[in-house]
């Protein structure tokens, strides 16, 4: 599997990432810095989280104007696949990748810890590892998590089996009191229509080596890994 | 990228001449002021006297405690660097150092609790990444004001804000902490920031050894006028008008140190850097003073050339800014394009502002004049030094330990008030504000019940990168003990960081220290301050856990009322194999529980008698520092062997409220039982840890075998804590353990 990571200057969990890829699927990523035009042929990109340029506006405004994106979006438009997660995922929706926003957690606070997550489908090359259903527990780690889209959006992406996790309680019931920050239908990652970019507010890379809580990021990580190996 | 701003003609500052009334204002005393007058030999410029005043401020100089600080123990064959660096460095094996320190920032973060705190974390991980570390771990010790007080909930408020807005943008996990409440903080909350990095020990960088004739170079964020005279605002007592010194508090941004960072590390792997120095308080004056007189050099410096963040500041409002974020360099001559390069690609601003000279002096040009012309080495070596009067503190009243009962409801609502209370409640509320996952290497995190690393632990522990070594990390102190017996109290501090490192497997090796007091022209809170040291200087010594960094904050006072003595301790130990690390959680049901160490029972000044006797009575425990070694040695061997699955210590409210914990941490119960009375379920006696294990036999053999106390009350499984079969389900404990803050927080 060839992976780029996308590196902007408030990127923090590039580490992260780098260490999962490696450990899955034996090859390391290329890391490849904003400022950089040429991503190469890499069969997956991924933004990892982070504060890409300080976030002083919205979280992912500004990355989303920055010349390396216009090369993310082509290669998107090529059928790259693309993985964002937390502030990556913001980027995704800030460039319109993926639709909706990304607002303040309704407690107006950051909020780090585990979460539950309910699989909602295995139709994808990135949870094809997955039963529908699965539950797995990984954390979150943001400010700005809260999933926010019109009704008719929302309507599009449940009917189209385009919504890839949803927060939930440890028995896999969708309620309120598993929702962390607000989010609609407690959305928690959501597919292009293609189902080759997902975008998450979780980061399933903190769940994966052995000396980490668990390991349940790994199903999510492999399925892409047998995608394109 | 060097300031462009258009030459003008000398502006005129109006700047008043430098009289005793001036310094005064400027926190010089008469003799303070004579002395300058002698130094430089002529009546000093305005931006002269600032210099002087801020490196001779209580902040800078530690005029009032350098005499005492010199007793403290700082050596041992792994300390690479004691104190006198930017932070203290060990050596951890395989080429790899660990460098640390603690720091306050508690004047600014009650004026303005957000950017206070921030700053404060901001400015401890740069004196880290200065020294070439890149930080792995933070954590923080936050002492506030009692529940009721009016400011209280306000200043947690924009102090844990600020401490997560900084640290979770840097990318540095926040992995553990203290939070205590008490009326003794009502005017003067502590926010002490610790970081610990990591470095090769062949690429530790200094502040010495800058020689003559070599660039002196600028980098970072712009100089504005925030901050001036910080370090002079920490060196004095608040009082009704500290709202007004609101200006001096400096404003963060962690993106800029984020990129500061990342631009710093790049740079520190070419050979360029001869020398570095954070501008910390008193910014860009102390930075440059500091390199002049390690290097025993002069400084030369043309501020036209600083990046600057607003137009026509003074050479004085320039020298003595404290905005955040900057870094002073001295490169090896021909590296100013290679660096510059560096921190073009991280968007960092950089300029060479001036040369290093001969001469030893301190020359500050600027529009086209000379503001500044003074020797360095007497503003450093002829510093003011204070061995101010001290009285020792009363010997504080033993009580009767046995004439104190259960409260109405009996053990069990003895616990229930405790776990209940503000100091023992659970801090969730402030620690699911800050990612500890970050870098994907936290293997325990903070809090009890955690729900980030869903482990809890003493100390946290952080794997250190592609090996599998962790580091354990804790900050410590039981300001309550010091205040009733400084001697006790400071040996406390140290003695329980060593047992919490300990309690997970690691060796302690070191610490670093922040010592808050209040006014030190007070003979009795100088009293308390160096009988503190001395019983830190006892610990550290008899347990081999020297001190390499640390700070110091006195005149801790509002109007007067003085903050309870509390010299935080903040420690590291080094554990070699992370699959040996060992939490408080119960590991399975069914095992034995042990105390280890002697229980007398002692109730003075605990958090029993306190919270239910609601009496801050009698002496501090005692720490028996030969006792707490021998413990402490048997507690790794213990772990080493895996002849203990579980280990916690015994600290704030006893056997009762530790058992509790390790229960809370793994939803396994435990049914124990004991003598009937609240000395032994709620005494605070020192060196003393309840373990699990599944082999008691073999555990009580290799007790005995190495002289341990130890006492068998009970064992693991269920879902409910039972003491003397006296019953009250986990489930129950948890809720009244998490409800009071968040509780708080919303009312």
């Amino acid at each position: 599997m060839k992976t780029s990571i996308i590196v902007f200057p408030g990127t923090k969990c590039e580490k992260d990432m780098a260490m999962d890829v490696e450990k899955i699927s034996g090859r390391k990523a290329n890391m490849i810095w904003h400022k950089e035009t040429d991503i190469g042929n890499p069969d997956i990109i991924i933004l990892p989280g982070g504060f890409s340029y300080g976030d002083y506006l919205r979280c992912g405004a500004m990355a989303a104007h920055s010349p390396i994106m216009q090369e993310v979006i082509k290669k998107a438009k090529n059928g790259t696949k693309i993985l964002g997660v937390c502030n990556g995922f913001q980027m995704l929706v800030e460039t319109k990748l993926l639709p909706g926003a990304l607002l303040h957690n309704r407690t107006l606070k950051f909020i780090c810890k585990q979460v539950n997550l309910r699989t909602e489908t295995n139709n994808s090359p990135f949870t094809q590892n997955m039963n529908k259903g699965d539950i797995i527990k990984v954390p979150i780690a943001h400010g700005e998590g809260n999933y926010f889209a019109d009704e008719k959006t929302i309507k599009t992406l449940e009917d189209n089996d385009r919504i890839a996790f949803k927060y939930c309680n440890e028995k896999g019931e969708i309620d309120e009191e598993s929702n962390p920050n607000g989010s609609i239908n407690n959305i928690a990652g959501i597919f292009s229509e293609d189902k080759k970019i997902l975008g998450m507010m979780p980061h399933p890379e903190n769940s994966i080596l052995d000396y980490q809580a668990n390991q349940n990021g790994k199903s999510l990580f492999e399925g892409i890994l047998k995608e394109i190996a | 990228m060097a300031n462009t701003a258009k030459k003008i003609k000398t502006p005129n500052f109006n700047e008043p001449e430098v009289t005793k009334e001036l310094s005064a204002t400027f926190g010089l005393n008469s003799d303070e002021h004579d002395l300058m007058l002698k130094i430089v030999g002529r009546t000093p410029t305005y931006t002269e006297a600032g210099i002087f005043s801020v490196m001779w401020s209580e902040h800078c100089s530690y005029k009032s405690s350098r005499f005492h600080l010199k007793k403290l123990p700082t050596e041992a064959p792994w300390v690479i660097d004691g104190p006198g660096e930017n932070a203290g460095v060990i050596d951890i094996g395989d080429g790899q150092a660990a460098i640390f320190k603690m720091e306050s920032h508690n004047s600014p973060s009650f004026i303005e609790p957000y950017q206070g705190a921030a700053t404060g974390v901001g400015g401890i991980m740069r004196d880290v990444f200065t020294m070439g570390a890149r930080p792995i771990a933070n954590i923080n010790a936050l002492r506030f004001g009692e529940p009721s007080n009016e400011l209280t909930k306000h200043i947690i408020s924009g102090v844990v804000g600020g401490i997560a807005g900084y640290g979770n943008c840097m990318g540095v996990p926040t992995v553990g902490g203290e939070t205590n409440f008490h009326a003794d903080y009502n005017g003067n909350p502590l926010v002490n920031a610790m970081t610990v990095g990591i470095a090769n020990t062949d690429k530790i960088f200094r502040a010495a050894g800058a020689g003559i004739n070599q660039p002196v170079v600028y980098i970072g964020a712009k100089t504005g006028r925030d901050g001036i005279h910080g370090a002079t605002m920490s060196s004095a007592e608040f009082d009704d008008e500290s709202e007004s010194k609101r200006p001096t508090v400096q404003v963060g941004d962690p993106f800029t140190e984020k990129l500061l960072l990342e631009a710093c590390l790049e740079l520190m792997k070419q050979d360029a850097i001869i020398s570095i120095q954070d501008m910390g308080a008193a910014g860009l004056t102390s930075s440059s003073v500091e390199i002049a007189a390690k290097g025993n050099i002069g400084v030369e410096l043309n501020l036209d050339h600083v990046p600057q963040r607003e137009e026509m500041m003074s050479p004085y409002e320039i020298m003595l800014s404290e905005s955040q974020e900057r870094m002073l360099l001295i490169l090896k001559p021909g590296k100013e394009e290679l660096a510059k390069s560096i921190m073009e690609k991280w968007d960092i601003d950089f300029a060479v502002i001036g040369k290093t000279t001969k001469d030893q002096r301190l020359k500050i040009n600027m529009y086209g004049k000379c503001w500044c012309d003074i020797p360095v080495p007497p503003l450093v070596d002829e510093a003011p030094e204070y061995e101010r009067p001290y009285i020792k503190s009363k010997k504080a009243e033993e009580i009767e330990n046995n004439s104190y009962n259960f409260p109405e409801g009996g053990v069990i609502e003895a616990l229930k008030t405790l776990m209940e209370c503000p100091d023992l409640a659970s801090k969730r509320w402030i620690w699911e504000q800050y990612d500890s996952l970050v870098r994907g290497e936290t293997i325990y995190g903070p809090g009890i019940a955690n729900t980030q690393s869903e482990r809890a632990a003493d100390a946290a522990i952080v794997k250190i990168y592609e090996t599998k070594k962790a580091l354990a990390i804790t900050s410590d102190c039981t300001p309550r003990y010091c205040k009733a017996n400084p001697v006790e109290g400071g040996k406390q501090a140290v003695a329980e960081s060593y047992r919490n490192i300990c309690a997970t497997g690691a060796t302690p090796l070191a610490v670093t220290n922040n010592l808050n007091f209040g006014n030190p022209e007070v003979p009795e809170i100088m009293g308390q301050f160096v009988e503190c040291l001395e019983g830190m200087g006892k610990a550290c010594k008899e347990l081999n856990y020297p001190i390499v960094s640390g700070n110091v904050s006195l005149y801790n006072a509002t109007n007067g009322n003085p903050i309870s003595p509390t010299p935080v301790i903040g420690g590291v130990g080094l554990i070699q194999d992370i699959n040996k690390a060992t939490g408080i959680g119960f590991t399975s049901e069914d095992e034995i529980i042990y105390v280890i160490g002697k229980t007398n029972g002692h109730l003075g000044q605990s958090l029993f008698l306190r919270e239910i006797a609601k009496q801050e009575e009698g002496n501090s425990p005692f720490v028996d520092l030969k006792e707490e070694r021998k413990n402490g040695q048997f507690i790794r061997k213990c772990i080493d062997i895996k002849a203990i699955s579980a280990c916690h210590d015994i600290s704030d409210g006893g056997i009762a409220v530790a058992v509790t914990e390790m229960a809370l941490a793994s939803n396994i119960g435990a049914k124990i039982s004991g003598e009937d009375s609240a000395k032994f379920w709620f005494g605070e006696d020192q060196s003393r840890y309840i373990i699990s294990t599944k082999t008691p036999e073999e555990f009580e053999k290799i007790a005995d075998e190495n002289n341990i106390e130890i006492l068998k009350i009970g064992s693991t499984g269920g879902n409910e804590i039972s003491i003397n079969n006296n019953n009250i389900s986990i489930k129950t404990l948890l809720e009244i353990n998490e409800a009071w803050l968040p509780q708080y927080m919303a009312g």
